[in-house]
C-alpha cells in the first residue's frame, strides 16, 4: 500500500520543471527497474540532469502542446464519426472559450475554481503523493463557508466573507490532510483514499442540504439558505470576473514561492524525491505530508467557497460541477508546476465555456467536453514517454 | 411501510437480498482487477470501464433485444479501454495509477456521451432464477431473487483461484507480476502478458457494468455508478489479492450498499444519503485497519507500483 516514492512508479509526477533536481528521481530509477531500455536511456537520463535550463524548459512547453494538439485531432477525428464538421467544432471552440469578452469572461470565471483544484493534486504531487480527491475538498469547503455565512447573520460583510475564506480552506485542508495522514500513518493508498473522501463529501452535502440546512424555499433543487447578497464576493473592478480568479492567482504565485523559495519546499521536493534520503538528513517526512496537504486541501476547498460567494450564493447539488475532477488534469497538463497551472486552467476552463456553444451549434451532449478532456488526459500521459527523446532539446549542454 | 408479520426482520432480510443482488458489480470488477494487479500491473480506471459497459449493455439490449448480448457488448468494451490502458502503461516511464485515473475520466465521459439518447427508452433486462419459491413471504421472495450473472461471478472466483495457483496460464501471470525480470529471463514478454490481464479485467468489468444497467437498477443513467469501481479496487487490497476473498468481500460491501434502502423500506428516512455512503465509510475503514506503513502486505504482488 505505501506509495514508493524512491522508485520508478511515480516517474509521472513531480517532474521539478527546472529540470536540475531530476537527476536524483532518475537515478533511483535505475537501481528498481534494470530492464535493458533503463539501461540504454542512462546516457540522456543522466544528461538531463545537468542540461541546458532553456532547452529543457522548451522540451517541457513543446510536448504537452504536442499532446494537447492530438487529443484535439482525435476529438475532431471523433465528432466527425457523428457526423459534424471538425473545422466547425474547432471554430465554434475557439468563439465559445475565447472569441468574444463574454466567452473570455465565461473562460475565467471558470478558470478560477480550476486552478485552485490543480493545486490540490499538484502540491501533494511535489512529495510524490497522488491526490484526486479536489472535489470532496471543494463540497466541504462550500458547505463550511455556508454555514459560517449564516451563522453570521448580520455581521459586517467583511468579517463573514474572511470568516468564509478561512472556513472554508479550514475544511478543505482538514479533508485532504486525511488522505496524507492515512497514507504516511497507516499505509493507506491516498488516491484511493481521497476518491473515496469525495463519495463521502458528497454523501454529507446531500443529507445537511436536503436535512437540517434545507431552504423549505427551495423545492425542486433542495438548497441551503442563500448567504445573502452583500456577503456575495463581486466582481474585479473594471471587469466581469469576480474575485475568485485573484484567489486563484494569488494562490498559485504563493504556491510557486513556497515550493521553489522556502526551505520548507526544498524540503518537500527532497522527500518526494527519494524519502529515504530525506529522513536519513532528518526531514520530518510525516509533518511535510500533513503541511502540505492541508495547504493543497485548503486550496481546493477556497474553490468551494468562491464558487459559493461567487456564483451560486448557496449551497446545493450543483456545486459537485466536477471542477475537483477537472482540475487533476490542469495539475498533470501543467506538469505540477503551479505557475504553469494558470495557463492551463484558463485554457481547460475555455474548454469548459465552449460546451454549451457546443450543444446549441452543433447538437453535440454536454458530455462531449468530458470525452475531450478524456482525451487530453490520456495524451498527456502518453507524451510521458517522449521526454529525452528529441536530441533538438539539449543541444545546448 | 413495515410489513407487520415480520416486523423489523425486513431490515437484515432486505440487507441479506441486497448482499447478493447489490454485490454482483462489485464481484465482477474486483475479479477483473485481481487478474490485473496479479500480472503486476494496477488498473484505477475501471470504474470507466464500469460505466461504459453499463451503456454499452443497455443500447445492445434496447437495440438488438437480447441482453445477453448487452453483457457481451459490455465486456468487449471493457476490454477495449483494458487494451488502451495497457498499449500506454506499456510505453516507458508512463505511470500506471496516473493513466487509470484518466481513462476513469474518459470512460464515463464517453459513456455520457454516447449514452444520452439511452436515458429516455427501456431496454429488455437480465433474467433472474427464483430460489425464495419455499417462502411465502413477499420479502424473502424478494431478497433470494438471484440474476444468473451473480452465479457466474460466484463460479467464476474458485475457478480463478483454480486457474492461478495451477495453470501454465496463471503460472506465467504470476511470475510477471513477482518479478518481470524472471518473467523475461523465461523468454515471455511482461508487456504482452500484463495487456492480456488487463483485457481480462476491463472484460469482467465491463460485465459487471452490464449487471447495473440490465438487471439492478436495471436502467442507464449518468447516476448509475458513483463510485463502485473505484470501491472495487480498493477491495482488493482488502481481499489479499485472493479471488475467492473478493468474493466475500463483494459479499460484505454490497450488503452495505444495500443498508441505505433496506431502512428506508421500513421507514427509516433519516440518514438516508449517509447510509448509502455506508460502502465507501466502510472501504475507508477496513484499509485503515488492514493497512500498514511498516510492512508490504501479504499476498502483494512484487511489481505492483501501490504496493512497492
Amino acid at each position: 500500500m505505501r506509495l514508493a516514492k524512491d522508485s520508478s512508479t511515480l516517474s509521472v509526477c513531480s517532474p521539478p520543471p527546472q529540470g536540475a533536481p531530476q537527476g536524483g528521481r532518475e537515478q533511483t530509477e535505475f537501481a528498481a527497474t534494470p530492464s535493458p531500455e533503463a539501461a540504454n536511456d542512462t546516457s540522456w537520463s543522466f544528461r538531463t540532469a545537468f542540461t541546458d535550463r532553456i532547452g529543457g524548459a522548451a522540451e517541457y512547453i513543446i510536448i504537452p502542446a504536442l499532446a494537447l494538439a492530438a487529443a484535439l485531432i482525435a476529438f475532431g477525428i471523433f465528432v466527425a464519426l457523428f457526423g459534424k464538421n471538425p473545422l466547425d467544432l474547432y471554430f465554434y471552440m475557439y468563439q465559445g472559450a475565447f472569441g468574444t469578452a463574454f466567452s473570455w469572461q465565461n473562460t475565467l470565471t471558470r478558470a478560477a475554481p480550476l486552478i485552485l483544484t490543480a493545486l490540490c493534486t499538484a502540491l501533494p504531487a511535489q512529495l510524490g503523493l497522488v491526490i484526486i480527491g479536489g472535489e470532496g475538498a471543494l463540497l466541504m469547503g462550500a458547505l463550511a463557508a455556508t454555514s459560517t455565512a449564516l451563522a453570521l447573520a448580520g455581521a459586517p460583510p467583511t468579517v463573514v466573507q474572511i470568516a468564509m475564506v478561512l472556513a472554508g480552506m479550514i475544511a478543505g485542508g482538514i479533508w485532504i490532510a486525511l488522505s496524507g495522514g492515512l497514507q504516511h500513518y497507516r499505509g493507506v493508498n491516498e488516491t484511493i483514499s481521497s476518491l473515496l473522501l469525495v463519495y463521502i463529501a458528497l454523501a454529507v452535502l446531500n443529507q445537511l442540504v436536503e436535512g437540517p440546512m434545507r431552504d423549505p424555499a427551495s423545492l425542486n433543487k433542495p438548497s441551503t439558505h442563500e448567504i445573502g447578497a452583500a456577503n456575495m464576493i463581486g466582481a474585479i473592478p473594471g471587469t466581469d470576473v469576480h474575485w475568485g480568479l485573484a484567489f486563484g492567482v494569488i494562490a498559485a504565485a504563493l504556491t510557486y514561492i513556497l515550493i521553489f523559495h522556502t526551505t520548507f519546499g526544498f524540503a518537500a521536493r527532497i522527500a518526494g524525491g527519494n524519502v529515504r534520503a530525506a529522513k536519513v538528513v532528518g526531514l520530518g517526512v510525516g509533518r511535510l505530508i500533513l503541511v502540505t496537504c492541508f495547504l493543497a486541501g485548503a486550496a481546493a476547498g477556497l474553490a468551494g467557497m468562491v464558487e459559493v460567494a461567487a456564483v451560486q450564493g448557496r449551497t446545493n447539488a450543483n456545486l459537485a460541477a466536477g471542477y475537483g475532477f477537472t482540475g487533476i488534469l490542469v495539475a498533470f497538463l501543467a506538469r505540477h508546476n503551479p505557475l504553469a497551472v494558470i495557463p492551463v486552467a484558463i485554457l481547460l476552463g475555455g474548454i469548459n465555456a465552449s460546451g454549451g456553444l457546443l450543444q446549441r451549434r452543433l447538437g453535440l451532449p454536454d458530455a462531449s467536453v468530458l470525452v475531450l478532456q478524456g482525451m487530453i488526459f490520456i495524451a498527456v500521459l502518453a507524451s510521458e514517454t517522449l521526454y529525452g527523446r528529441f536530441r533538438i532539446f539539449r543541444q545546448g549542454s | 411501510m413495515a410489513d407487520a408479520s415480520i416486523g423489523w426482520w425486513v431490515v437484515p432480510v432486505a440487507v441479506m437480498g441486497g448482499a447478493l443482488r447489490v454485490s454482483t458489480p462489485f464481484l465482477f470488477v474486483s475479479l477483473g482487477e485481481c487478474i490485473t494487479e496479479r500480472s503486476g500491473r494496477i488498473n484505477l480506471g475501471l470504474e470507466g470501464n464500469l460505466v461504459m459497459g453499463a451503456m454499452c449493455a443497455y443500447g445492445t439490449s434496447y437495440l438488438t433485444g437480447s441482453p445477453w448480448l448487452g453483457v457481451l457488448a459490455a465486456g468487449f468494451a471493457g476490454a477495449l479501454l483494458g487494451l488502451v490502458h495497457a498499449s500506454i502503461c506499456g510505453l516507458p516511464k508512463v505511470n500506471d495509477i496516473a493513466v487509470g485515473i484518466a481513462l476513469m475520466l474518459f470512460g464515463t465521459g464517453l459513456a455520457f456521451f454516447l449514452g444520452k439518447p439511452l436515458i429516455e427508452p427501456s431496454a429488455p433486462i437480465l433474467p433472474a432464477i427464483d430460489f425464495g419459491w419455499w417462502s411465502s413471504i413477499p420479502q424473502v421472495h424478494a431478497a433470494l431473487k438471484i440474476n444468473v450473472l451473480f452465479l457466474i461471478g460466484v463460479a467464476l472466483a474458485p475457478l480463478l483461484v483454480w486457474a492461478l495457483a495451477t495453470t501454465r496460464w496463471g503460472l506465467i501471470l504470476r511470475t510477471a507480476g513477482e518479478s518481470a525480470d524472471a518473467a523475461r529471463a523465461m523468454g515471455y514478454s511482461v508487456d504482452a502478458i500484463r495487456m492480456r490481464a488487463t483485457m481480462l479485467g476491463g472484460f469482467l468489468a465491463g460485465i459487471g457494468g452490464s449487471f447495473l444497467s440490465l438487471y439492478y437498477p436495471g436502467s442507464w443513467n449518468e447516476g448509475l455508478s458513483s463510485g463502485q469501481g473505484i470501491t472495487a479496487v480498493a477491495l482488493v487490497i482488502f481481499a489479499r489479492w485472493n479471488p475467492m476473498l473478493c468474493f466475500f468481500a463483494s459479499l460484505l460491501f454490497g450488503g452495505a450498499a444495500a443498508l441505505g434502502p433496506a431502512l428506508q423500506s421500513v421507514g427509516v428516512s433519516q440518514g438516508y444519503y449517509l447510509f448509502n455512503a455506508a460502502p465507501y465509510i466502510l472501504t475507508l475503514l477496513i484499509m485503515i485497519i488492514t493497512c500498514s506503513p511498516k510492512r508490504t502486505l501479504v499476498g502483494a504482488p512484487a511489481e505492483l507500483s501501490i504496493t512497492k
